[in-house]
């Protein structure tokens, strides 16, 4: 047992340290540190330059197009990229239906969509959740009906994450209503502008757009565009799902986080002495600092044994139930810093020019803000409650 | 030990009741938050005829001499309906600065227009980089022939967006503790900027350049504030926890309602235990909190600052941790439709965090109140 990094793995995260340098656009690097909102544009310029250096596919086979790289290369790079300022590559496409289309979708489908996907030409959302099919996903009405070679789609899905951006959505759809409801889903690809397709904004409690309504009325989708069987959807989703959690636990990102906070305790002034000397604040970073580092050696485990099978078990819970709650707190020690400074609201404009003037300090510009949004990460990609419920039954046999 | 209301407080709080259940439904608050300038003259006339603006200031003065009871009695309901109307900011925390501090001519002069609603006062006291501290002024004035100049900037006042008058805590040269001074919204100097927070409240960050004020705007005697500051402060802290339970108990209320009607795996989500001992959770938050809400507003009335400090302190405390945990809870439990701008559910959770953190946070106060241990040792 080595927990530190070989020779040959430093060396790696020095390359992917300088390649970073060299190809993150400082002015997103800076907005990605002070937590500025991200523009469309600013995701794929990253997007793109991995892309070209043959990144992008961080957790995809050589196969495909992908690095090849282990497990703990990909948690190396997801760590040094973060550390360096880069925005997290949006996961729709390349870590939650690419993984899909490469188990289940057919040939066609993995040629044509695949190279789509790596090179950030088609930004993905997802089409999971409706506005009665939450926690409860499989009891989903989103409707397709077959007609020849098509399918009519009709319904609602929501919590579409940045669908405003998106070219393609990836869908649970109900194709039968007999037997189990688990038994009557089938998992579609559908092209954004196809007829029939609204989105409509919903704005956050931090006032931001972030997810969406995704309607669908009368919308005709080639039965080209099901991947693998009709009605086995259910089988492909959750297979998606796991993926979806290894990613949500964020560690790369919370030492991003961690780091800002420390920055922040320096300066921030408690009695006329930086708050770093508080001894009441220094004890909450000190214990989520070691709550990370548990999280983070959890991770590797869990990505090392992911290694030896074809997708994570429901181990990913536990990531996800951890790695959201120390999110949570970290965005939460960040306001408690800002003190009086975490009162106004400040409007996150796309390039990040706040619109108060003389707030006392740049670091507070987003606390509360960000404390606000990230609420919603112990409730998105299957709710915390839900998570535990996955490992009673699954782990615990109960 | 007696917890019961007086008549008066009861038919206070009846009509406080009754004007908020019947004019200020959520989308009466929305109109309200969307305008320009995020609250509601109309609504605050209406507060105002409820007697409220003279509610805090004392008969001698022309008010109606409440106590700390009263306050938590408006706060409470005004927490209920998550009022935008700069009650705290205008009323209570200048009421309570002009009582401590003012002469009795003082006292007299400015309670006119404050008791009427007419005169909003704001009270312009953190400075750029500082958290809670009640005594750390570095604002400076200095004394020019008969007159004071004053230079600095203050942030995060609470009402300074509308306040007609800001009273300025400020250190003179060679002077141990802080002045308050009186000044003019409008005087030459005084630049304002005003923003809404996060929980449509709003303030503002205010700058004061050469500002000269004459030898009368000294509120009370120079040098000598800090006890004052450190009361109004506390009738503030009072009046948030009071605050806090309304808003609390109105959070828990719809979040039990929605555990009752929401469905999904074919029944009320509410029938999951895990969601049921959460719910549970929350009440006793709200409970423990109401409890100490009464503890802080009857330590307003306290004369040792001893004792009303450590009873304060405790409240907000324990009201801070409340807030924390109901407003969590209650997103979590709503799940999706929790964090949206839509729902008043995302509104009481702002609300109730930025009380949490206004004043001093539950660290904040948890230290203060260990400082008092240490003392008493």
């Amino acid at each position: 047992m080595d927990l530190t990094y070989t020779a040959e793995q430093r060396a790696f995260a020095d390359e992917v340290r300088t390649f970073t340098r060299h190809h993150l656009d400082p002015a997103v690097a800076r907005k990605v540190l002070e937590g500025s909102r991200l523009g469309r544009e600013d995701f794929l310029g990253w997007h793109r330059a991995l892309a070209k250096k043959g990144w992008a596919g961080v957790g995809w086979p050589k196969a495909f197009g992908g690095t090849g790289w282990n497990s703990t290369q990909q948690h190396i790079f997801d760590e040094v990229t973060a550390d360096e300022g880069a925005p997290q590559l949006i996961p729709f496409g390349l870590r939650m239906v690419a993984p899909v289309i490469m188990a289940f979708g057919s040939k066609e489908q993995q040629d044509w969509h695949l190279p789509k996907i790596l090179s950030g030409e088609n930004w993905w959302c997802q089409g999971y959740s409706e506005p009665g099919s939450g926690s409860d996903l499989a009891s989903l009405k989103c409707k397709a009906e077959r007609d020849g070679d098509h399918y009519i789609v009709n319904g609602q899905k929501t919590w579409t994450t940045l669908g405003q951006y998106a070219d393609w959505i990836f869908c649970l759809v109900r194709t039968s209503s007999e037997g189990r409801q688990q038994e009557g889903i089938s998992f579609l690809l559908i092209d954004m502008k196809t007829p029939g397709i609204t989105v409509r904004p919903i704005i956050m409690l931090d006032q931001e757009h972030e997810v969406n309504e995704v309607w669908f009325d009368d919308v005709r989708v080639p039965v080209g565009n099901r991947v693998g069987e009709e009605n086995k959807g259910w089988t492909y989703a959750k297979f998606l799902l796991g993926h979806e959690r290894t990613g949500i636990a964020g560690v790369g990102r919370c030492k991003r986080i961690v780091k800002r906070l420390q920055h922040v305790a320096k300066r921030a002034q408690a009695n006329g002495r930086p708050l770093i000397e508080d001894v009441r604040f220094r004890d909450r970073l000190a214990q989520v600092e070691i709550d990370l580092r548990a999280l983070e050696i959890t991770l590797l485990r869990v990505l090392a044994a992911e290694a030896e099978k074809r997708a994570p078990g429901p181990e990913a819970s536990l990531l996800k139930i951890k790695g959201s709650e120390i999110q949570q707190t970290l965005t939460e020690l960040t306001m408690m810093a800002a003190g009086p400074a975490a009162l106004p609201y400040v409007r996150e404009g796309e390039h990040g020019a706040p619109d108060v003037p003389w707030l006392s300090d740049e670091a507070f510009r987003f606390a509360s803000g960000h404390y606000f949004n990230f609420r919603k990460t112990t409730i998105y990609g299957g709710s915390n409650e839900i998570q535990r419920n996955i490992i009673a039954q699954m782990v615990l046999g109960l | 030990m007696d917890f019961n209301l007086s008549d008066e407080q009861k038919a206070l709080k009846d009509s406080l009741a009754k004007f908020i259940d019947r004019a200020y439904t959520f989308d009466d608050r929305w109109k309200i938050i969307k305008s320009v300038e995020g609250w509601s003259r109309k609504h605050w006339n209406q507060l105002a005829e409820i007697g409220l603006m003279a509610l805090p200031v004392a008969e001698a003065d022309g008010g109606l001499g409440g106590t700390g009871v009263d306050t938590m009695l408006v706060m409470e309901e005004l927490g209920r309906g998550l009022v935008v109307e700069p009650y705290l900011g205008c009323i209570v925390l200048p009421a309570a600065l002009i009582r401590a501090a003012g002469s009795e001519s003082q006292r007299a002069a400015l309670s006119e227009g404050l008791a009427s609603g007419e005169t909003l006062y704001a009270f312009a006291h953190t400075e750029p980089g500082q958290r809670y501290e009640r005594n750390a002024v570095a604002i400076a004035a200095t004394a020019k022939d008969d007159r004071y100049v004053l230079n600095g900037k203050k942030v995060s006042v609470l009402g300074g967006d509308a306040a007609d008058r800001l009273l300025v805590s400020a250190t003179l040269s060679g002077d141990a503790g802080p002045s308050l001074f009186v000044v003019s919204a409008n005087a030459n100097g005084v630049k304002r900027f005003a923003y809404p927070m996060h929980d449509a409240q709003r303030g503002a960050d205010i700058e004061l350049a050469n500002v000269e004020v004459g030898a009368d705007a000294l509120l009370g005697e120079r040098g000598r504030a800090a006890p004052a500051m450190d009361y109004a402060f506390d009738v503030g802290c009072a009046a948030l926890c009071a605050e806090a339970v309304g808003a609390m108990a109105e959070l828990h209320k719809i979040t039990v309602e929605y555990l009752k009607t929401r469905k999904q795996f074919g029944r009320p989500i509410g029938m999951n235990q895990a969601l049921q001992h959460r719910a549970v959770d929350m009440l006793m938050h709200v409970e423990m909190s109401r409890s100490m809400a009464m503890e802080a507003a009857v330590a307003c009335e306290n004369t040792d600052p001893a004792a009303r400090a450590k009873a304060i302190s405790a409240a907000k405390t324990l009201v801070s941790q409340g807030c924390r945990y109901v407003g969590q809870q209650a997103v979590q439990l709503h799940g999706g439709i929790g964090v949206t701008h839509e729902l008043n559910t995302s509104h009481y959770f702002k609300r109730l965090t930025m009380i949490s953190i206004t004043f001093g946070d539950a660290d904040w106060h948890l230290g203060r109140y260990g400082d008092a241990l240490l003392a008493a040792a």
